[in-house]
């Protein structure tokens, strides 16, 4: 490299690097440290956040895990496997609605050429601008209206209508850079509508598709204010809903909550570690041309 | 064998803002077997033509008839064309060798036949070592053989190309312009080509259609639009070094035309032409016929040096002279350097005439 680049190019001044890692590894620190302190509470005994600020707890012990595995509701049941079994089902449901929803309407939106597809985008895109907090009465009394609170199919309609707009718009962008002439050769080929869909555009959309899901995942999989309002019932808690019932007003078991939120996070950093090969490829994977 | 018919066919983009349509009232006739190419610089419609043909457009107006079948509303799919893009448009997720098994399993022939058909052509295109593949490990050229071999596999009534060897380099391009000839000797199908080189259009063509503005300006084949170019734009957009063109006046005087520029004057057989009596003309002459030494009917004009392009084989000789500009090919041993003052011949018998106002040809 160095021998290559002319002499006008020189390496950044050695106290240049110095200050540009100082300031990367300041950062860094500011980022991991609250994660660090979660960790450190989640293996240490109490329950009570220590006032150390050290990131090293003082003594190592499974207790906590322990009482969150075995935490029974008023039947007898392991209260934390059936929240996660609920967050699982409402993330993998909002996912798989999500994109095959998504998907479809992306592709038609980036295809086709219809009365209402600009005011279809345009609505997709303002409607996320609103909070959800603004929305939780309105949602709140429908899902009221349709005897689906505490139910979970009700959880994934309400996440699946956020997770839908934005999947539309991110999977839109994708099919718009796939090139036109891959569909016009598939079409002189023989190829009906339906066949250069699935057969064609779906294969290379793939890593759109990835991030879509992966996005919808954890859009249902982290969801708290809409989770914890419309699901009263203990039975039906989800995961984050979980984690907070764990810091009440009146006793707050820090350890429960730390060691809650590092099993929570495991399934979506678990995720991520899959689905990055495709969300890189999305990146690099270029034209046809030669 | 198929023959293709395009009646009446014009194309008006919406919105475009355009104040002219894409193409007017386009007639064109493509016999059975043979390989047009339609040429023209780019936003002349030639592409618009060949995507009306594959269906991938619909015309404003007119029809699109392959044997007498009218397939102006029919659906690409059924109309038996293959085309080759000029992005090659390969399935990039797919082997070569399913690229080209894709639309023989469309129409489900059976997995030997396939295998069969496909082998076949790879063999033909030399490319039986890729069918493993995926496109992104070919090069360029590998990857224009297997996007023909997609469309010969298929053996389809009509073959369109669209530009298909602009992304390759200089050499390639001369390899695969001869395999595509190779090809079209060899299956004799009803082909449509597009492109703006003449080069391609030259070596390729049965039938050469040339358009501008989206209007046909000359159909013919190559020696015919080379030798009797219909327009001033035909006669210069084919030839390389381009055409002389000079300003003059043509008057008709005892049974021929007399027609004086800045510093020559010559005769031509007035039979040839449908001239008027008299008028302003641009007279246009090929670089290779104008010569550096005296000719028994050449007239002579005084000309000057001023470039001198050695090409190897020959030169070509950039001079100022009082009619104008003007290019020569010569002789690499043309001993001419720029700023040496000499005469060069015109001659009569290959001059071309061009109305100087509506520049159609006399």
């Amino acid at each position: 490299m160095s021998a290559a680049s002319p002499a006008g190019t020189r390496r950044p001044s050695v106290l240049a690097q110095v200050a540009t890692y100082a300031a990367l590894l300041v950062v860094t620190m500011a980022v991991l440290y609250p994660v660090l302190l979660v960790c450190k509470k989640a293996f240490e005994p109490g329950r009570q956040f220590a006032l150390s600020a050290s990131p090293m707890p003082r003594d190592l012990t499974l207790d906590h895990f322990r009482d969150l595995a075995s935490a029974e509701g008023p039947h007898g049941e392991l209260l934390f496997l059936r929240h996660a079994l609920n967050s699982l089902v409402a993330a993998l449901a909002t996912t798989v609605v999500g994109v095959v929803l998504s998907c479809t309407a992306a592709y038609a939106l980036s295809r086709f050429r219809f009365p209402g597809r600009r005011a279809g985008l345009t609505t997709f895109l303002v409607v996320q601008m609103f909070p959800a907090s603004m929305l939780l009465l309105p949602l709140y009394v429908l899902l009221d209206r349709m005897g689906m609170l505490n139910s979970l199919v009700g959880l994934v309609l309400v996440y699946a209508t956020t997770a839908i707009p934005f999947c539309v718009w991110t999977l839109k962008g994708y099919f718009d850079s796939l090139p036109k002439e891959l569909e016009e050769a598939a079409r002189i080929d023989g190829a009906g509508p339906w066949r250069v869909f699935f057969t064609i555009m779906l294969p290379l959309a793939r890593p759109g598709i990835a991030v879509t899901a992966l996005f919808s995942f954890m859009t249902a999989w982290n969801e708290f204010i809409m989770a914890s309002t419309f699901m009263t019932d203990e039975t039906r808690y989800t995961l984050p809903v979980l984690l907070q019932s764990s810091v009440g007003q009146y006793s707050a078991d820090w350890g429960l909550f730390a060691a809650g939120a590092i099993v929570t996070s495991l399934p979506v950093m678990a995720l991520f570690y899959v689905l990055q090969r495709s969300l890189v490829g999305g990146l690099t994977s270029g034209s046809v041309k030669g | 064998m198929s023959e293709v018919r395009l009646v009446g066919i014009s194309k008006h983009y919406e919105g475009s803002g355009a104040a002219r349509p894409a193409l007017e009232r386009l007639d064109l006739t493509i016999p059975s077997g043979e390989l047009v190419v339609l040429v023209g610089p780019s936003g002349c419609g030639k592409s618009t033509t060949l995507r009306i043909v594959a269906g991938l457009e619909e015309p404003t107006t007119g029809q699109v008839l392959i044997d007498d079948r009218d397939v102006t509303r029919v659906a690409p799919a059924q109309r038996d064309i293959a085309m080759v893009f000029q992005s090659y448009a390969l399935y990039p997720h797919m082997t070569v060798f399913e690229n080209l098994a894709f639309a023989l399993r469309i129409r489900k022939l059976a997995d030997a036949e396939i295998r069969r058909r496909v082998e076949e052509v790879a063999r033909s295109l030399e490319i039986e070592a890729y069918l493993d593949r995926r496109p992104r490990a070919l090069s360029g050229g590998q990857r224009q053989r297997v996007a023909i071999g997609r469309a010969v596999v298929r053996q389809p009534a009509v073959f369109l190309f669209d530009e298909p060897l602009s992304n390759l380099d200089a050499k390639l391009r001369g390899d695969m312009r001869r395999e595509i000839a190779r090809i079209h000797q060899l299956t004799q199908t009803t082909s449509m080509y597009v492109t703006h080189d003449q080069v391609e259009a030259m070596t390729l063509a049965d039938k050469i259609v040339v358009l501008k503005d989206g209007t046909i300006q000359q159909v013919g084949s190559p020696m015919e639009i080379y030798d009797a170019p219909a327009n001033r734009f035909v006669a210069g957009f084919f030839g390389t070094p381009t055409m002389n063109f000079l300003p003059a006046r043509a008057e008709r005087v005892n049974g021929h035309l007399a027609v004086r520029g800045q510093g020559f004057e010559l005769a031509v057989d007035a039979a040839a032409t449908a001239s008027p009596a008299a008028g302003d003309v641009t007279l246009g002459i090929r670089p290779e016929r104008v010569t550096l030494d005296e000719r028994p009917t050449a007239v002579p004009l005084a000309a000057r040096v001023e470039l001198r392009e050695v090409l190897g084989a020959e030169v070509v000789l950039h001079l100022g002279s009082p009619a104008g500009e003007l290019t020569v090919r010569a002789d690499a041993r043309a001993a001419a350097r720029p700023g040496d003052a000499l005469t060069v011949w015109l001659d009569p018998g290959a001059v071309h005439l061009f109305d100087g106002r509506s520049e159609q040809r006399l």
